[in-house]
């Protein structure tokens, strides 16, 4: 048995649908497409620690915690 | 639905799954596009990813999503990521319903277009998903691929490519 992926193609003009293989150039856009998406999720994650980090330092700076800054705001 | 509406193509992705389905040589006799898809993956990423005329590029979205237990948007995020789809930990035999609409797509202006799901999940977490995306090409719109991130397309996953004319 084949590991290699398949795709189906629909051909609008004709109707006929068809399942085949993956070329080598689909397996690397989709392994690219794979790694970009890891690569965002991965700088989402850095931003939000950082924004964590940095609301932290400021509450710490203040003296405060973040639920008497939610008072202070409310 | 507008009696407008026009099936151009259909498919159900049979046993074993596919990485993606193509629509390919969409005719250019319609003024709009619209692809309403049910699907799931084999894995447990529920991130959909759309090709234009197989291209992954030019693609910008502003979203918003809620989970069930957090909400989260963006504004002119450039991603080919266009929503949210049913995974392998849902509840068995539940698929996501997903929406594409695509206004002027032989145009040679820059194509702007709908997405939006809901996910079906007998749990906390559900997707529901609402964007408004460009592709920014010139080109007409000639073929649309749809696959799902980490995964394939599940059993019964079904596609319907729509044209609408004079809308």
């Amino acid at each position: 048995m084949s590991d290699t992926p398949t795709k189906i193609v629909v051909d609008c003009s004709t109707g006929a649908v068809e399942e085949v293989a993956l070329t080598a150039e689909e397996i690397a856009q989709r392994e690219a497409d794979a790694q970009a998406f890891a690569a965002k999720q991965h700088e989402e994650e850095v931003a939000a620690q950082a924004a964590a980090d940095a609301k932290a330092a400021l509450l710490a700076k203040l003296g405060i915690t973040a639920d008497e800054a939610k008072l202070l705001l409310a | 639905m507008a009696n407008t509406f026009t099936k151009i193509a259909s498919t159900t992705v049979g046993s074993g799954g596919a990485s993606s389905v193509t629509f390919s040589s969409i005719p250019g006799t319609y003024t709009d596009l619209c692809l309403k898809y049910s699907i799931r993956n084999t894995s447990t990423n529920p991130t959909v990813i759309a090709l234009i005329n197989g291209s992954s590029s030019n693609f910008l979205r502003t979203y918003m999503v809620g989970s069930g237990s957090s909400v989260n948007s963006a504004v002119n995020d450039a991603s080919n990521y266009i929503g949210y789809g049913s995974v392998s930990t849902d509840t068995t035999n539940t698929f996501a319903n997903d929406e594409l609409y695509i206004s002027n797509y032989t145009g040679s202006a820059f194509k702007p277009f709908m997405a939006d799901n809901v996910n079906e999940n007998n749990a906390t977490t559900a997707y529901a998903y609402l964007a408004g995306n460009l592709w920014s090409s010139t080109s007409a719109i000639t073929s649309i691929d749809i696959s799902m991130y980490g995964g394939n397309l599940a059993q019964y996953s079904t596609l319907t490519l729509y044209g609408i004319k004079n809308s």
